[in-house]
């Protein structure tokens, strides 16, 4: 495994992390915008234009764009967060020409007025989509619930209004602020030379654009309140919590990380042993979410809506437990084979790392190989967890529900 | 790209197939035991999937906690599925650490605590889990499609069926593990950094003394067409179509696979490309061939908004029906770089071979080397895809939809 890392003269940066042994390559580049990046007059930019990249530029139609990806048998995607869009595609290694070419492609498409008027059918069909997944529907709430005057608190999708009001022209805006090469980075995995990688970027990407945008990073006040949407017809309650939790620089997140295992993975933690296993809950979770500046508890409870009081009383309980007494070595330790033994997995496959390594890249701006999260992971102690814990308890501040329940 | 899996079937029947992997540092399991939900008893649908959760709490000397525990220090990523006929139990973990799992697992299927003061949990569990289901109605259409588009009991849910839960007894849990939980039959695949004869050893050790148990067959029931609507508040309207095609370990499987693929093979495939790229009727489109071993069903799903539920329905059912008035070239040739590539790419992965091999073996009784089923995909052509096509027209659908209104299901019925 070797790390190679350039700057073109543009300003962007690639990087890669090279394996003569694997059998393919995967490719991807990770843009430094997302929903929180937004004003609220175009919520929702942000992702449909992650849709708008595949309906081509002058060169290419949308067709071909599909056609030329499906051509190379590549397993592509796109994808959009709070705070990242990307742009990924695995291949065997004789494509990675094409590939590269394509990906450029996709950075900067033309954004013609019928193609938009299309998508945007589609966009609203796929919030469509969501609106009947109750857990998805919650996690909307409860951002919204915790980050009331942010942008992360803003829907990534944007609202069947923000999105239908949406111009071609704010668009186009919006992608000529965000999309330069100083909020990018361009990462490579598995089998490549890197010398050729270097020559196609320069061919395909030198001519992106200069410029960075600079992203507001501040802490944004925590809003602490209770969302309710009901719905009668709905046999469960789902509900969700936020507390602040470690940003994505801490020095802590690992520990976080870990914690988030120990005290609410879906199976074998603090929380299944108390309310999944007895048969009180349907599920009951805990999960670290990282930002730019800030950080989420994130628990989720899914359960009987007769049983939410009872069971949010256990987790509460659980909470004060793990807040006053810490975690045991034993637990810790459980959990520390468990998080290294998936990274070994994950990496094993180019486009299983590609995501960490080009990640790790847009929030440190630096490289960390397998080894350095390996030995990050081992080298966490009680007193580490102890540490987070002070400085960022386990609690439920802000609320979201989904069910047949008017309250809370 | 040859495969060097290596067989051996133990005195009481179960069958153990071994795939090294060069440079991987990982290793993985797929073990599938034919005591899925095909086998429930009649009217107590769900006791697999009950099953399924209580035999993991606790087995051997280790209660569930210390067996839970175990498995985690040993950096097992495991996950346990109810399937029609089998239920799997496969996991991972750093190659060096494989074969002391798998004597876990030897004690989990052999010698379970099934604790009946659990058994309450479980079922509530369970139940919960099916309520879930039931609000999230994409999920629960794929549920009802495969139910009605199967012969009985091939299409019976796997998770269960809420009304049935209060008869599932932890009596007939039992039974049903004593029953079906057996050697003949069961099928264990590794693949990764590992040695196979050292692999051999431990399931000898772990599983070489477990008895063998007779098999039941089942009957299949009768199946017709049904179209049929399920009323429910949802925002959009979701869709389920299924016809007809041939199972796995039919000759003509490769390209049944391909007229789906033409279908639905990515995004420059027919559904997306015509229901989503030209007319913005959906988000989510796909077609997908499910084979059970003798019986296979296209399982077709678009999910869309009320008002434009009717014309992607039809959109949806003439694509399909348009597929026998030919095929280009390219659009094959888009399928078989699609498969290649995929094929290249599962030697990458320890946790795909392992579930290729076992599968492989059940459905065909050996296994398919790479290079064969690059071949098979290699040989395929315009004409020969065609004629499968004419063969075996798409034509009797089954129609689900969930959602506010009904649909009208035209020409699709003969």
């Amino acid at each position: 495994m070797e790390f190679h890392e350039t700057t073109l003269e543009n300003g962007l940066t690639v990087i890669a992390e090279l394996n003569p042994a694997a059998q393919s390559v995967a490719t991807g580049i990770f843009v430094r915008t997302g929903s929180r990046d937004e004003t609220e007059d175009v919520s929702g930019v942000s992702h449909f234009l992650e849709h708008m990249a595949f309906k081509g530029n002058d060169v290419y139609t949308a067709d071909d764009v599909n056609r030329i990806f499906d051509e190379l048998g590549a397993n592509y995607n796109a994808s959009t967060s709070e705070e990242v869009t990307q742009f990924y595609a695995a291949i065997l290694p004789e494509y990675l020409p094409t590939v590269i070419e394509m990906l450029s492609t996709l950075l900067y498409p033309s954004l013609r007025q019928d193609d938009f008027e299309m998508e945007k059918k589609v966009i609203l069909e796929e919030i469509g989509m969501y609106d009947d997944q109750p857990t998805f529907t919650a996690y909307e709430q409860v951002m919204q619930a915790h980050f009331p005057t942010h942008p992360l608190g803003r829907k990534i999708l944007g609202t069947n209004d923000s999105v239908s009001a949406l111009t071609a022209e704010s668009m186009r805006q919006y992608h000529a602020d965000h999309y330069r090469t100083g909020n990018m980075v361009l990462a490579v995995t598995g089998r490549a030379n890197w010398d050729d990688v270097c020559g196609l970027v320069d061919e395909h990407c030198g001519d992106f654009p200069e410029g960075r945008i600079e992203r507001d990073t501040s802490v944004p006040p925590v809003g602490g309140q209770t969302e309710v949407v009901q719905r009668p017809s709905s046999l469960q309650q789902h509900v969700m919590q936020l507390a602040p939790a470690p940003a994505a620089d801490h020095r802590l997140r690992y520990a976080a990380e870990l914690l988030g295992v120990i005290v609410g993975d879906y199976s074998s933690s603090r929380l299944y042993w108390e309310l999944v296993d007895p048969g009180h809950a349907e599920s009951a979770d805990l999960a670290y979410n990282d930002y730019d500046g800030t950080g989420t508890w994130l628990t989720y409870l899914g359960c009987r809506p007769e049983t939410v009081a009872e069971n949010l009383e256990r987790i509460r309980s659980v909470y004060r437990q793990v807040n006053r007494e810490g975690v045991s070595s034993t637990e810790l330790e459980q959990a520390q084979n468990r998080i290294a033994s998936a990274i070994v997995l994950r990496s094993e496959r180019p486009m299983g790392r590609l995501g960490a390594l080009g990640i790790n890249w847009v929030y440190l701006g630096r490289y960390r190989s397998v080894q350095d999260d390996l030995d990050t992971v081992a080298g966490i102690t009680v007193d580490d967890i102890a540490q987070l814990l002070a400085e960022y308890p386990l609690d439920g501040v802000s609320t979201a529900t989904v069910g047949p329940l008017t309250s809370l | 790209m040859s495969s060097t899996a290596t067989i051996h079937t133990l005195d009481n029947g179960l069958t153990l197939i071994v795939e090294p992997m060069r440079d991987v540092r990982s290793a993985a399991f797929s073990f599938l035991v034919p005591a899925g939900s095909v086998h429930d008893p009649e009217g107590r649908n769900g006791t697999a999937a009950i099953l399924s959760d209580l035999i993991l709490r606790g087995a051997g000397s280790l209660d569930s906690r210390q067996l839970t525990a175990t498995l985690d220090n040993l950096g097992l990523q495991r996950s346990e599925s109810v399937g029609v006929k089998h239920l799997g139990f496969s996991g991972a973990t750093v190659a060096d650490r494989l074969p002391q799992a798998l004597a876990v697992y030897g004690d989990i299927l052999r010698e379970p605590h099934l604790p009946a003061d659990q058994f309450d949990a479980v079922r509530e569990g369970l139940e919960m889990t099916l309520r879930a289901m039931q609000d999230e109605p994409r999920q629960q259409l794929m549920v009802e499609l495969r139910r009605r588009c199967f012969p009985s009991p091939w299409g019976t849910p796997t998770y269960g069926q809420l009304e049935q839960l209060p008869d599932i007894s932890s009596t007939g849990v039992g039974d049903h593990y004593r029953r079906l939980v057996r050697p003949n039959g069961a099928i264990l695949g590794v693949a990764g950094g590992v040695d196979p004869d050292e692999i051999l050893s431990v399931v000898e050790e772990a599983f070489g003394g477990w008895g063998e148990v007779p098999e039941t067959e089942s009957v299949d029931g009768d199946h017709v067409p049904v179209v049929e609507h399920i009323a429910h508040d949802s925002t959009q309207t979701h869709i389920g179509i299924a016809y007809d095609a041939v199972p796995y370990r039919h000759e003509d499987y490769y390209t049944a696979w391909a007229a789906v693929g033409v279908l639905s093979g990515g995004m420059s495939a027919r559904l997306f490309t015509e229901v989503r790229e030209r007319r913005g009727l959906c988000y989510s489109i796909s077609a997908v061939l499910n084979s059970l071993p003798h019986h296979a069903r296209v399982l077709a799903y678009a999910g869309t908004t009320a008002e434009r539920a009717q014309e992607t329905l039809d959109v949806t059912l003439s694509e399909i029906q348009r597929l026998a008035e030919g095929i280009e070239p390219s659009e094959l040739e888009r399928c078989q770089a699609r498969a290649k590539s995929a094929l290249i790419m599962e030697q990458e992965s320890t946790i795909s071979r392992a579930g290729s091999v076992a599968r492989d073996w059940f459905h065909l009784g050996r296994v398919t080397t790479l290079d064969e089923v690059r071949g098979k995909i290699e040989s395929l052509t315009v004409d020969t895809v065609l004629e499968y096509i004419h063969a075996h027209p798409a034509r009797d659908f089954t129609v689900v939809t969930i959602g506010p209104e009904p649909l009208e299901v035209s020409g699709g019925i003969s």
